[in-house]
């Protein structure tokens, strides 16, 4: 990191949230990190700044994500959409921490209450008005006329990497933090190229947040990269995505270990551990693979077309619906989220995933999901009315039914949340459109400055790098 | 350099609905150094000793052993004073009619001052106002001075001026010196004295014999020295339409301290807490909230240790509301034990009152809820000073009955020891 540290030009930034900070600040005035408690941050004084500007070809700087997806964002890990009081920080990133240290993003927002105190230094960061009264300053993650609290980043955040994909993870109504993890990446054109990986963190153990958020990625890079194309024949292409799937399952796995604290219940009693559903959309196919009881489904417009769940619970629940149990009753029973696979240093030792694919060569909807969705709408059937009705409920009046897949990943979390909130949610949409196209108007806006994108993004489209 | 420290006990979370938000806040301070030691800080101590009538030979001459001693505690450099109370209070060293009535510490002075004191004579009244209005003028004489303490002792209720005029010379020395307040034997009043030193941010207890007060007028003496930084504010923020119920010193000792508050702005009250030494002290803050929705979370307080308008240590009290009866039904220990010391020591206050008072039906009342209060959180030293007062009947149901021939020492112990609170363990 030498020449980084060196160079002149040589920008701090936020550990949390990427957004570039005033050398002597103490608080960062986009997420208002106080980064005297946050020392030993990478990015920190003490250790070295992250990012110099411009990032050089192989700079240490770009090399953690080097490897990383060919996504249109460009060498770093894509924007993550935020809310309004973040969004005009971009480029904004979440980032989770080293193992076995707390995330950065949970630094003055989940802190222990006892022992939660703060040495206080400084004055409020300017220009941040309070979201919920509109008049104070967030002083030291709480409003310092209303007390609101100050968002946290990770409780709800959307992708929108292309017009035709996106989704919103979200933490609901009763969870005190957001442990569902996901991680989107896709191409134009439409069904051309994309990955959409949501992972669950399971609530009884520690820090599931950072790991679920981080597995998402680890397998996002995984299926990002350029499938072989194997000459054409279905089943070479089937059989190189489902082993690719096994890959982006044992990244995501090694991701949650490394996340792992080294003592302490977290790294015996609780190990953080996380669910997996994936679909990578190829030329028109969709490949699904999943471990635990997130879920993947294909809904198509057509009312005389079968709806159906592409993913396959590794649940108790699942165990007792194959022994003849109703799903209702099975889905809300006193096991039901009792889960038999998973990814963490304690999973099974088989964790292959469940796969399935389909062809999408008709209108209608892909959506990946935690259960923090389908607990709400379990059925196949059920959920394509949902998102027929939600889409019909964002349509104008009197135009044709159609709405942008952001749209309706907002939507459906509002469902969720309109039905208690019980869970995180999270809902990823892949839309295979029909002769309308897909409506772009209420997709967000991209982040700024996007760099170019790098080479084997362009040959990844293609689909005919050797592997 | 004096460092602080805090931490925060509480269950922040409410039910649905819920609006109070209880918290303990432990203030913890380190390296406070010695009183007046900081460069631009200078520390005085007055010595107040009862000389009334009452004291006779033997209280006299114990008086004299023990200012003599409370002075070879105070240290070097530190400007002092000997007041000598009846029904007016005389300033017995420094001698003369200089303008300055306070000198500092040394060798020759504290061989003149033990001298002084030798020469008390139990005579006159008792006025512990015209005491207090003296040690303010002896204050006052040497401005720069930074941090003012004085001990006070006193053996006889305050029989020679007016409850006005006491309350009159409270008022004109709060905010200007601290005082600890400490009585001798039997006949003086606990809540009359107990006036002061709260107003005065000071302690009292009861010294029972004579021969037990130098060991306590040196220990006073020791523990002001001890105290390096001078003044500590408590500031308690609370958001807009928030109400902050009250804000209770629980440990060491019970005060509270809600109406010392004053204003620092519209949302933030500031409550003074004297001078620190390397000490630990815990404060009950009770703030009253709009409730919110089910999910929401929010700051119900902030609550930072001040000294000289610069924030040293901050700790937040936080609100969530919740649907989840088994983290909202929780009471957070520290919150319960000191909530039930509290109720044990306006439960004993007010039951010694109405004893006085004559009303036997309240006072076994309010004595019986003591003793099922100490029984039910198993302080058995309570219970042990309660049981020298009534006879428990039943002390499960607080059943009990006064007794009729009660030591007058014992129960006059019972009232000091109740506001001295014991920690909880974590």
């Amino acid at each position: 990191m030498d020449d980084v540290v060196s160079a002149p030009a040589a920008r701090l930034l936020c550990p949390a949230c990427g957004a570039e900070r005033v050398e002597d600040a103490a608080f960062c005035e986009a997420c208002g990190l106080d980064f005297a408690t946050a020392g030993a941050l990478p990015g920190m004084p003490g250790s070295s700044p992250v990012v110099a500007a411009p990032p050089g070809p192989g700079s240490a700087a770009t090399a953690s994500s080097a490897a990383g997806a060919p996504v249109a964002g460009g060498p770093d890990a894509p924007p993550v959409a935020l809310g309004e009081t973040q969004s005009r920080h971009a480029p904004v990133r979440l980032e989770t921490a080293a193992a076995g240290e707390e995330s950065p993003l949970d630094v003055g927002w989940t802190g222990p209450v006892a022992g939660g105190a703060v040495a206080v230094s400084v004055a409020a960061p300017e220009g941040v008005r309070c979201a919920q009264c509109g008049e104070g300053s967030y002083l030291d993650g709480y409003c310092d006329q209303c007390g609101g609290k100050e968002p946290n980043p990770r409780d709800h955040f959307s992708e929108t990497p292309a017009a035709w994909v996106a989704g919103v993870c979200d933490i609901g109504k009763r969870h005190t933090r957001n442990e569902d993890g996901m991680a989107l990446l896709a191409q134009e054109p439409t069904l051309s190229h994309a990955v959409i990986v949501v992972c669950d963190g399971v609530s009884n153990t520690t820090d599931s947040h950072i790991a679920s958020l981080a597995a998402a990625r680890a397998a996002r890079e995984v299926l990002a990269a350029p499938i072989p194309h194997a000459m054409g024949l279905r089943e070479a292409l089937l059989a190189a995505v489902s082993r690719r799937f096994g890959d982006a399952v044992t990244a995501a796995r090694r991701a949650v270990v490394e996340t792992t604290p080294a003592t302490g219940p977290g790294a015996t009693e609780t190990p953080p551990s996380c669910t997996f559903v994936a679909a990578l959309i190829h030329d028109g196919l969709a490949v699904v693979g999943n471990v635990g009881d997130s879920r993947a489904y294909w809904l198509p417009d057509a009312p005389g077309s079968e709806p159906r769940q592409l993913s396959t619970d590794d649940s108790f629940a699942a165990e007792q619906i194959r022994e003849g149990i109703p799903r209702k009753q099975a889905e809300t029973g006193p096991q039901a989220h009792a889960i038999t696979r998973w990814l963490g240093v304690d999973s099974p030792a088989d964790l292959t995933p469940h796969t399935d694919q389909v062809q999408l060569a008709e209108p209608g909807w892909l959506l990946v999901c935690s259960d923090g969705l389908w607990n709400y709408c379990s059925d196949a059937h059920d959920l394509r009315d949902l998102v027929g009705r939600t889409v019909a409920a964002l349509s104008p009046v009197g135009s044709p039914s159609q709405a942008s897949p952001a749209a309706v990943a907002q939507a459906l979390v509002d469902f969720a949340n309109g039905c208690g909130g019980m869970d995180n949610i999270t809902a990823a949409l892949a839309r295979v459109p029909g002769p309308d196209g897909i409506p772009t108007a209420v997709v967000p806006a991209p982040a700024p400055a996007p760099a170019p994108a790098p080479a084997p993004e362009e040959d990844g489209a293609d689909g005919n790098l050797p592997h | 350099m004096a460092t602080f420290r805090t931490e925060v006990f509480q269950n922040e979370f409410l039910p649905d609905g819920g609006t109070d938000v209880h918290a303990i806040v432990r203030v913890t301070c380190e390296g406070a150094g010695q009183a007046g030691a900081d460069a631009g800080t200078e520390a005085a101590e007055i010595v107040i000793v009862d000389t009334s009538g009452s004291m006779g030979p033997t209280g006299i001459a114990q008086g004299r052993y023990a200012a003599s001693v409370a002075l070879q505690e105070i240290t070097d450099g530190t400007w002092f004073a000997v007041i000598a109370g009846n029904h007016v209070g005389t300033l017995v060293y420094p001698p003369g009619r200089s303008t300055q009535q306070m000198v500092r510490m040394d060798g020759r002075t504290r061989a003149e001052a033990i001298a002084a004191v030798q020469r008390f004579q139990a005579d006159g009244g008792t006025a512990m106002g015209t005491w207090l209005t003296k040690a303010k003028e002896v204050f006052l004489s040497v401005p720069q001075v930074t941090q003012r303490h004085a001990i006070l002792l006193t053996d006889g209720a305050n029989e020679h001026e007016t409850p006005e005029q006491l309350t009159w010379a409270i008022q004109s020395a709060t905010g200007f010196f601290q005082c600890d307040c400490r009585g001798l034997g039997d006949r003086w009043q606990v809540d009359e004295v107990r006036r002061i030193a709260s107003a005065l941010l000071g302690t009292v207890d009861l010294i029972p014999s004579p021969d037990r007060m130098a060991q306590e007028f040196a220990a006073l003496v020791r523990a002001s020295m001890a105290r390096g930084v001078a003044a500590v504010d408590l500031r308690v923020w609370a958001p807009q339409g928030a109400q902050v119920l009250f804000v209770k010193q629980v440990a060491p000792d019970l005060e509270d301290i809600t109406a010392k508050r004053s204003l620092v702005n519209a949302l933030t009250a500031s409550f003074p807490t004297g001078a620190w030494a390397d000490e630990s002290r815990d404060y009950h803050v009770a703030v009253r909230l709009p409730a919110k929705s089910v999910g929401q979370e929010q700051l119900a307080s902030r609550v930072q240790v001040v000294v000289r308008d610069a924030v040293q240590a901050q700790a937040l009290v936080k609100a969530t509301w919740s649907g989840d009866e088994s983290l909202t039904t929780r009471i957070d220990d520290q919150v319960a034990r000191y909530t039930g010391q509290a109720e044990l020591a306006a439960a004993i206050q007010d039951g010694l009152a109405a004893k006085a008072a004559g009303d036997e039906e309240g006072a076994t009342r309010k004595l019986g809820r003591a003793v099922q209060i100490a029984t039910q959180t198993g302080d058995e030293e309570m219970t042990s000073r309660l049981k020298k007062v009534v006879e428990i009947d039943n002390a499960e149901t607080g059943t009990v009955r006064l007794k009729k021939a009660v030591e007058r020492l014992d129960e006059m112990a019972l009232d000091t020891a109740s506001t001295k609170t014991r920690r909880v363990k974590k």
